[in-house]
């Protein structure tokens, strides 16, 4: 196809197309050596070197929380999003029921209806349930937010591993248990390992209905930022950027190489 | 339990002819349950206090919805609304067209870079993103600096604070939900059809006009509508890079509730955006597939 290209044409695109990948980094980019800076300022380029906003953040008693708060909503979402999600996908890959697409789309809806009305929902509805302020509450919103990712990938490992495999070992005299454990359950761990790391993702990252369910005495790192960015102008709020981003962008890459062990279609 | 659960599917054979259900099926419950009780049930309770909260006694349950429509400034948040949706939705496919069809021309190394370059953002933290953008956009961010060291301007320009600024940060963000359903339904291109519009006798343009565009209508108009409903519903990306000029439903429903604590219109004004949602998502139901876009995360 290259060569019916004319050159300028191509040029273009190519021109067009590093101007996109630096409208797509860039910003982010920015904020990570910002972080570094030596003054009070954020300035660009940063003046100096020093890990003093990385010390303020960690010795801050506020930041230092909303840290380990983010972490265990995250880890507990991941738990709880990656059972429910990986049953999920294997009733609606698997299952034959009447009102599987209705059961299809409750499941990934929680992906498109805007968050601002899943918060306010959850947040009068929570608020009588007396779990708004609290890792219950938390969790269980995120982890409703979460299922949509674990299901997506768990679904698509299930639907391109080979059947034959199972019922290869089922003819050889497998029990059902034993070709699930044995055949079926590596195959799409890969799926399933990665849906969880996205569910860790979406909870870490996750604010909106953080906000309403949330109250100053347990908020989480994004939260806190939400509640900073709006009045000071430090640069701890660069150092804790690029602490979520590092986090994010590690479990990312991790989840992009469990995918890459799935099993060739 | 789980012995019960992997006998499902011989026992679904057992019914003989097509059994309506099967024992895998079951599976899904827990997942259903739990968000019929925490995600539906959270929706539902929103709607009904449109039509049973009024700051006023009154028998008229669509009161809030009246109430609604008297304002202009009510109208306005919807209208702007609307608006910035369109105009996010016309940038993401002006910029993400061009660059899904890079990746698909280009090696596969190289697209996938270009995929990275994607999904790292995608997949990064939206309040981080916009604060990046506001320490870039500010009247002392980086670029009014550089403009200001430079003499380039006397004033710093207005970047932050405008419908511009809240553009760039809203884009940014959507633009990936454009790049990869374009880019699913461009692959899926046969080349060897835009080959043989050359070998006809079509120069590259017509080929691209009359063969490759048309067929990657279907991913335009999914990436197009899933822009589209993403954006109506936005609230930290306008709330920290707009005026208040530039407000959104999601803005107007937050203040609603957390400052005036008007539950009555906040959940009118929320009936009212998911109603916009589900009709664009009911119309685009015809052309979206939601895995074509997640799925294309395999792709990588």
């Amino acid at each position: 196809m290259t060569d019916s290209w004319r050159q300028p044409r191509r040029l273009l695109l190519l021109a067009l197309g590093s101007m996109v990948v630096l409208f797509l980094m860039a910003p982010t980019l920015v904020v990570v050596p910002m972080s570094f800076t030596a003054s009070n300022a954020l300035t660009f380029p940063p003046e100096g070197f020093s890990t003093r906003w990385y010390e303020k953040m960690l010795t801050d008693p506020q930041w230092s929380a909303g840290f380990v708060n983010s972490a265990k909503v995250a880890l507990l979402t991941s738990i709880f999003a990656t059972v429910l999600g990986s049953l999920a996908a294997l009733g609606t890959v698997r299952g034959r029921f009447p009102g599987r697409g209705a059961v299809n789309a409750l499941v990934l809806s929680p992906l498109i209806v805007p968050l601002i009305i899943i918060a306010i929902g959850m947040f009068s509805l929570f608020v009588r349930w007396k779990i708004t302020g609290s890792i219950v509450g938390l969790v269980i919103a995120h982890t409703a937010l979460a299922v949509p990712f674990v299901v997506i990938n768990v679904a698509t490992s299930l639907r391109t591993i080979d059947r034959n495999l199972e019922l290869a070992a089922m003819s050889l005299g497998a029990s059902p248990v034993r070709t699930f454990q044995r055949v079926t359950l590596p195959m799409i761990l890969p799926g399933v390992l990665a849906g969880a790391l996205f569910a860790f993702i979406t909870s870490w990252d996750e604010v909106v209905v953080s906000i309403f369910l949330t109250t100053a005495r347990f908020r989480t790192l994004p939260v806190e930022m939400w509640e900073q960015v709006r009045q000071v102008v430090d640069p701890t709020v660069a150092a804790v950027s690029t602490t979520l981003l590092a986090v994010t962008t590690t479990i990312l890459l991790l989840a992009l190489v469990a995918r890459r062990q799935a099993p060739v279609r | 339990m789980r012995q019960a659960r992997l006998t499902a599917e011989r026992s679904g054979r057992r019914l003989g002819g097509g059994p309506i259900i099967n024992r895998w099926a079951l599976l899904a419950v827990p997942a259903i349950v739990f968000l019929i009780a925490f995600f539906l049930a959270p929706l539902v309770a929103v709607s009904l206090r449109s039509v049973t909260e009024f700051p006023k006694p009154t028998t008229d349950i669509f009161a809030n919805y009246e109430r609604f429509a008297a304002s202009a400034s009510n109208v306005r948040v919807l209208a702007n609304t609307f608006w910035v949706a369109v105009l996010s939705t016309v940038v993401c496919l002006a910029l993400g067209y061009p660059y899904a069809y890079l990746m698909n021309i280009v090696r596969p190394r190289i697209a996938g870079l270009l995929l990275i370059a994607v999904l790292l953002p995608f997949w990064s933290s939206l309040l981080v993103r916009t604060y990046a953008w506001q320490v870039i956009l500010r009247d002392t961010g980086i670029i009014n600096t550089f403009l200001l060291d430079m003499h380039w301007v006397e004033e710093p320009l207005p970047l932050i604070r405008t419908t511009l600024g809240v553009m760039l940060g809203m884009s940014q963000i959507l633009l990936p939900f454009m790049v990869l359903p374009l880019y699913a339904s461009m692959r899926r291109i046969d080349p060897e059809l835009t080959k043989a519009a050359a070998n006809l006798g079509a120069r590259p343009f017509t080929a691209f006009r009359r063969v490759f565009l048309p067929l990657s209508m279907p991913g335009v108009l999914a990436g197009s509508l899933l822009v589209f409903v993403l954006a109506l519903g936005f609230y930290i990306t306008p709330a920290l890079l707009g005026s208040p000029k530039d407000t959104m439903i999601s803005q107007f429903i937050a203040s609603a509730v957390q400052q005036r604590l008007d539950w009555g219109i906040a959940s009118t004004m929320g009936v009212i955006l998911l109603a916009l949602a589900l009709i664009v998502l009911f119309v685009a139901s015809r052309f979206v597939r939601l895995r074509d876009v997640y799925g294309s995360l395999e792709e990588s």
